[in-house]
């Protein structure tokens, strides 16, 4: 099966020393995860319990309000709440009465802690479980946190599907549990490459609705979609599930290598991958020339954000000829996204963590061709004459797998294409 | 504990932060955790700003909590200072940092900063963005305002203008120019442009013109009671309250220039034939408690709209608005919860909303046109083009705002007359908008969930269909009701039901329902 397997660089960057920085952080909290956390599950509601600030920093972060009613809420702590006058369990139930029977389609309910509500250390798993009892067997309640003090940005996912594990259903079947919230048309595209190649059965975290949620067992293998999720990956090693380590399925080379690493743990015959995966990988290698010809020898910066830094640089780096300066990402979890570092040669620093001036400096200083990273920064630094490509863009578009492989490469060529592309000076 | 899922204001740090973004020469060092920097993109995105908020935020996390947070605030304070170099630092904590206590104040005042440090308590729990912004505004002013000799020719400060703020950047112009045609010159705009020493010069200005009371009452009645400057109490929206702010000018300062008022376009505009279709365009107006009351005038005195129903989300107001609803002959909603809003737009049946982003969703569910009059805004609302409220060229601006939603004079009867055209049905909403059409739930009367229940048409052989149980629809009623088009059935529907009702009438034929339309002509 080597045939097609991606070169590793005579040195990788998994050994090289990691950058780590304590200072600001222009990054999301974990709430954020909401946003496409309460689409991806239809029948759930995502209930923070914090303060206004969690409140305006979910509709700031939506960036256009969703019209239809959301799916989510933040039951806003008051005065009264912190000063003990009003015993905030009881407020908490009475509050989630009214949610529920105003939303009967709701089947599963999340609290989401909040840095005021951790602080204050309201416990939230208390309350869910007092509730579950109250609302079983119609909703079940679950509570993870998704304040800034503990989780940064994609953390939140990954706390909410860690939470999920340990109520799943145990089985002693075989299957493959895909773990990661994903688009729905990229989750089909993965299924039905996992169908073509005779691997199955297959099931999802999260699942779209409660009912089809996946049990677990010492006979599941999964696999990550994200490399944001290592809480969920301890939980789901506890109850004795075994994980496929691969690159992450971006770019034509990662989603082989992830696909390769999935059929090998189920015995899938070395002609059949050939036969199921030669057409889209044709596709996605043409689809990415396309965009690489622009992105060819440019330089990358990368502003942690989303995670996905490490695994996008190596696609960056591999497929479109990109260098990288600096991948910069909140946190780095090796045992995740090692096979990633292993594919990416030696040179950008890798760092961790944030002190965002003096990441600034490094920028500056380096001054990239393009640069990756939040909201916050993006149109400052385009200001200062830096092509950006805002990172947020790349959590809340379908990125994953061969498909999508053109339309990733292309978030990252359209900045510089449009560069290219205005002719706003005056002539002289 | 409120369950909210959209919220009319953000936290009062956030305020604070719309004051240090819109000044020079000033930074803030917030206590926060990670996360809270998101209100940075309030700026850089959504107001397009090319530089990032002057804020340095301390970034606690859990694990620093059991230790030493108040000396990660004296670090970002000192590095702060050493990189950014500001004239002045304010300093305050953040809805968290304000439960662990940590009083940034104090410890700032114990580092021997060689600049002035202001300390901000902003109540996380209690207050709101309106009033951070003033309450900051007004401890700025109170550090750094000296006594100054007044400027040789009459100057005015203008007051109120913040980062973030709704047409901020163009009133400021339009209020210039107006104060420049009077004969006054502009001493200092402020928090927005200005430097903590442009603050210390405010004195040296004759009087105030309030150009924001949300923002900025509290600085100027602070500036007239410890400083004896007079401040405008009128806020120059619309025609009449132009002409009422020029005049009360005047009566400050025996100024003596005259207004030019030759691309004055509104009067005109409103008088010519083609408007006439505006006439007792019934309005539900919703947003801060300025924009709301100059909008309420500028609805009916110089649109000939019917107010029928007003109100704002900030509860500082809460009497002004009340008094001014008295006056309009309807009561006053004082809210923050946006579904109590939408409720009492539903219940209004208006034919037009005037409010923010939140009545602009609600306009979209029901299907009912809504122009946006106040903040919350989105990026849309701030415009590359000069696109003042204020002076007249706001005047021109919400003329243009107002009607722009609205299905256009002829249009209007030509719906009436063919209403089942299969291009130009009333469905379709106005033809100079795409996709504007109302979403059919509007009829339904419940609340949709997630939008997704569209009811299908009801057939005319169907059973009488009940509304809220005591009056009921014929089946020809019924039809013949939704052959009015979109943007005035609403009202039909709820006057002929409480035209049934008042009667006794427990089922509505067609007969009743023109009679009730004879009864409500006007």
């Amino acid at each position: 099966m080597n045939d097609a397997s991606p070169i590793a660089p005579a040195t990788g960057c998994r050994n090289t020393p990691i950058l780590k920085e304590r200072g600001q952080r222009e990054v999301f909290c974990g709430l954020t995860g909401i946003i496409w956390l309460h689409r991806k599950m239809q029948d759930a509601f995502f209930l923070v319990v914090g303060s206004r600030t969690c409140a305006h920093l979910l509709q700031s972060a939506a960036g256009v309000m969703i019209f239809a009613e959301p799916r989510f809420g933040t039951a806003i702590l008051e005065e009264s709440d912190l000063a003990g006058l009003a015993d905030a369990h009881e407020e908490l139930d009475r509050e989630v009465a009214r949610l529920l029977s105003r939303r009967p389609d709701i089947r599963q309910l999340f609290l989401v802690g909040s840095c005021p509500s951790e602080v204050i250390k309201l416990d939230l798993e208390r309350a869910a479980e007092r509730l579950t009892t109250a609302y079983a067997p119609h909703v079940r309640v679950l509570n993870y946190s998704g304040s800034g003090i503990e989780t940064t940005f994609t953390q939140g996912e990954d706390a909410c599907l860690a939470a999920m594990v340990p109520v799943m259903p145990k089985t002693e079947a075989r299957e493959l549990l895909l773990v990661g919230a994903l688009p729905d048309v990229v989750e089909d595209q993965a299924l039905g490459l996992l169908e073509a190649l005779g691997i199955g059965p297959v099931r999802c975290l999260p699942a779209r609705r409660a009912d089809d949620a996946p049990a677990i067992g010492p006979n599941t293998v999964f696999a990550l979609t994200q490399p944001f999720l290592g809480d969920t990956h301890a939980a789901l090693e506890r109850r004795g599930a075994r994980h496929i380590p691969a690159p992450f399925p971006f770019g034509e080379e990662g989603t082989t290598a992830w696909l390769r690493a999935v059929a090998a743990e189920f015995g899938v015959p070395d002609a059949r991958f050939e036969e199921v995966t030669a057409a889209p990988r044709a596709r996605a290698r043409k689809a990415i020339a396309a965009q690489a010809a622009e992105l060819g020898g440019k330089s990358v910066f990368f502003f942690p954000d989303s995670q996905l830094e490490v695994p996008l640089a190596r696609f960056l780096t591999r497929e479109c000829g990109m260098e990288a300066i600096e991948v910069g990402s909140p946190f780095i979890h090796k045992g995740l996204v090692g096979p990633d570092l292993d594919l990416m040669a030696e040179g950008p620093v890798i760092s961790e963590g944030q002190d965002v001036d003096l990441q600034l400096d490094r920028a500056r200083a380096a001054r990239p061709d393009l640069t990756v990273c939040g909201l916050g920064l993006a149109n400052p630094l385009e200001a200062e004459g830096f092509a950006t490509k805002w990172a947020i863009e790349l959590v809340f578009t379908p990125v994953h797998f061969y498909e999508q492989a053109g339309d990733l490469a292309g978030l990252f060529s359209r900045p510089l294409r449009r560069r290219a592309k205005l002719k706003l000076e005056a002539a002289e | 504990m409120k369950l909210t899922v959209w919220t009319y204001e953000g936290p009062p740090h956030v305020g604070a932060m719309r004051v240090a973004t819109g000044m020079r020469g000033l930074h803030y060092v917030l206590h926060a955790p990670q996360g809270d920097t998101y209100a940075d993109l309030l700026f850089t995105m959504i107001e397009r700003r090319d530089h990032r908020p002057p804020v340095t935020y301390t970034t606690f996390q859990a694990r620093d909590l059991g230790s030493d947070t108040a000396h990660l605030f004296k670090d970002a304070c000192r590095d702060a200072y050493e990189r950014f170099k500001p004239e002045a630092i304010i300093v305050g904590a953040s809805c968290t940092a304000e439960l662990i206590q940590d009083d940034p104040g104090g410890l700032a005042e114990t580092m021997g900063l060689p600049i002035p440090v202001i300390p901000l308590e902003l109540p996380s729990y209690q207050r709101k963005e309106n009033f951070g912004a003033d309450e900051t505004f007004f401890q700025i002013a109170r550090h750094l305002v000296r006594p100054q000799e007044k400027t040789a020719g009459i100057t005015a400060n203008l007051i109120g203008p913040t980062g973030l703020g709704y047409r901020h950047r163009d009133d400021i112009e339009e209020v210039t120019a107006l104060l420049h045609d009077l004969g006054i010159g502009v001493n200092a705009v402020a928090p927005m442009g200005a430097s903590p020493s442009d603050i210390a010069r405010l004195t040296a200005a004759h009087f105030n013109v309030l150009m924001y009371p949300e923002t900025g009452e509290a600085a100027a009645r602070w500036l007239e009671r410890a400083h004896g400057m007079a401040y405008t109490k009128t806020v120059p929206i619309g025609v009449g309250a132009t002409h009422d702010f020029i005049a009360e000018v005047r009566g400050l300062t025996g100024a003596t220039g005259v207004a030019d008022t030759s691309r004055l376009r509104l009067p005109w505009y409103s008088k010519s034939v083609d408007s006439t279709y505006l006439t007792g365009k019934r309005v539900f107006l919703f947003g801060d408690a300025t924009h709301v009351k100059a909008a309420a005038r500028i609805a009916r005195d110089e649109m000939g709209f019917e107010v029928a129903g007003l109100g704002c989300y900030n509860r500082e107001f809460a009497r002004d608005i009340r008094a001014l609803a008295r006056d309009f002959g309807t009561e006053a909603l004082i809210t923050d919860d946006y579904l109590e809003v939408e409720h009492a737009i539903e219940a209004a049946q208006p034919e037009m909303i005037l409010g923010t982003q939140m009545e602009r969703h609600v306009g979209k569910r029901l299907g009912i046109p809504c122009a946006v009059i106040s903040a919350p805004v989105h990026v849309q609302d701030y415009p590359a083009r000069y696109s003042p409220q204020m002076g007249w060229e706001g005047a021109n601006v919400i003329f243009d705002t107002w009607v722009h939603p609205l299905v256009m004079g002829l249009e209007e009867h030509l719906l009436h007359m063919f209403r089942e055209d299969f291009e130009f049905h009333d469905e379709a909403g106005p033809s100079h908008h795409g996709g504007h059409a109302p979403r059919a739930a509007a009829e339904a009367g419940g609340p949709p969930l997630d939008g997704q229940n569209i009811p299908e048409e009801t057939a005319a052989d169907v059973p009488v269909v009940q509304t809220d149980g005591s009056v009921a629809w014929m089946p020809d009623a019924e039809k013949e009701l939704k052959k009015i088009p979109f943007f005035v059935r609403g009202k039909a529907r709820r006057n002929t039901e409480s035209f049934a009702a008042e009667r006794g009438v427990r089922e509505i034929s067609v007969e009743t329902l023109y009679e009730a339309k004879a009864h409500y002509a006007r």
